[in-house]
């Protein structure tokens, strides 16, 4: 993309008419915009990912692997975005893993992250050798979403289930009393 | 959800065990390599029932738990075309279930799976697991999930269970062909090299 707009700001430059220039200048403006309103995407293979599944500081992180596309992780992310509002300043940080294709980061997760406007960290993972992460998340995944992982350095429980927010708040609890 | 459904079949087969007094499994836990599938008795699209035992000269069959909605079952459709249309004179029929409950994922009703095996020109059954029956015996958590059965005299023997291939994303930059490696060691009569793989998938609605 940045490629394309020094292109295009060469060719106005190079072309003098004030034609260019102004498709120029339009495309520049519309691309600015974008990036203001959409914050960028942090996509990341397994190996990018793994840190934050094995932090060992003060925190205690819940980890939810979503998809857009899945209809039970849309159903359940208010309770994690308001686990994220209550506790965040009591050491705690949730963490939304999306599982969303890559081409749809820009069709439907930036603008479903716009739209409802989700506060908690958000990462992408994007790694096709799925038989050879997944069991590194939990043993026991086979890899049908949604997951949630809670842990801190003391302790660390995975959840191959969905939750309404007084579940999650009670597992959360057990590792933060 | 799924949760919930555990305990409906804990406390379901409690109360048929205590009333009928005979021994029914506490828990489905769903097929494990070895393990011998049920046969069943589904609806395809055409409107007839499909059942293994139907089948003859066959040696196994690719059962593939799939669906219309599932963006990874979309992304799959065309190899499991292509598996069947490269394994059904091999002996391995596919055989693909939609599993899901079309009253939650309506995209999944018999009708729109008619159309979307029309438009894509299915080669294969794709029937429709009525009353979500068979999908729990077979343990199937998600879309699209395969179980590859070996027919013996015993029954239908499960091969392998998984993901068709190691690259959801681009067929070009598949590395493992997984359903179609357990076929070929099959045919070889030598050992399935990995015959239980993971992959992402969409949970089944019930």
């Amino acid at each position: 993309m940045k490629l394309l707009l020094i292109f295009l700001i060469l060719l106005g430059v190079s072309c003098k008419t004030d034609k260019h220039d102004e498709v120029a200048l339009k495309l520049l403006t519309v691309e600015k915009t974008q990036s203001i309103d959409v914050p960028s995407l942090e996509i990341l293979n397994y190996a990018g990912l793994e840190p934050y599944l094995s932090k060992e500081d003060s925190l205690t992180y819940v980890v939810n692997f979503w998809a857009t596309w899945c209809a039970p992780c849309v159903k359940e992310l208010p309770h994690f975005e308001k686990l994220n509002n209550q506790y965040k300043n009591q050491n705690v940080e949730v963490l939304l893993v999306s599982l969303d294709f890559p081409s749809q980061y820009d069709k439907k997760l930036k603008p479903f992250i716009e739209k409802h406007q989700l506060k908690s960290k958000i990462l992408v993972l994007d790694d096709v050798d799925q038989n050879s992460w997944i069991p590194k998340v939990d043993s026991n995944w086979d890899g049908a979403i949604p997951v949630t992982l809670i842990y801190n350095k003391r302790k660390r429980q995975f959840y191959d289930r969905t939750f309404d927010y007084a579940e999650l708040e009670n597992e959360l609890k057990q590792f933060i009393n | 959800m799924r949760f919930n459904k555990i305990i409906t079949l804990v406390i379901t087969a409690f109360l048929l065990s205590a009333f009928t007094n005979v021994n029914t499994p506490t828990v489905i836990q769903g097929y494990d390599i070895g393990d011998i599938a049920t046969d069943f008795s589904l609806r395809n699209i055409d409107g007839q029932m499909v059942t293994l035992a139907d089948y003859e000269n066959v040696k196994g069959f690719i059962i593939i738990f799939t669906c219309n909605t599932c963006p990874y079952a979309v992304q799959y459709e065309d190899r499991i075309i292509a598996l069947n249309n490269k394994y059904v004179d091999q002996g391995f029929p596919v055989i693909a279930i939609m599993p899901n409950n079309p009253i939650i994922k309506t995209g999944d009703n018999p009708k729109a799976m008619k159309a979307r095996a029309t438009s894509k020109g299915f080669t294969f059954p794709y029937l429709f697991d009525e009353g979500q029956k068979i999908y729990p015996q077979y343990g199937a958590t998600k879309t699209p999930q395969v179980y590859l059965l070996e027919k013996t005299n015993e029954g239908n023997i499960v091969r392998y269970i998984g993901a068709i291939d190691d690259n959801y994303k681009d067929v070009k930059l598949v590395n493992t062909k997984y359903v179609e490696e357990a076929i070929e060691a099959l045919k070889n009569g030598n050992a399935i090299e990995e015959s239980k793989t993971r992959t992402i998938g969409c949970s089944i609605k019930s």
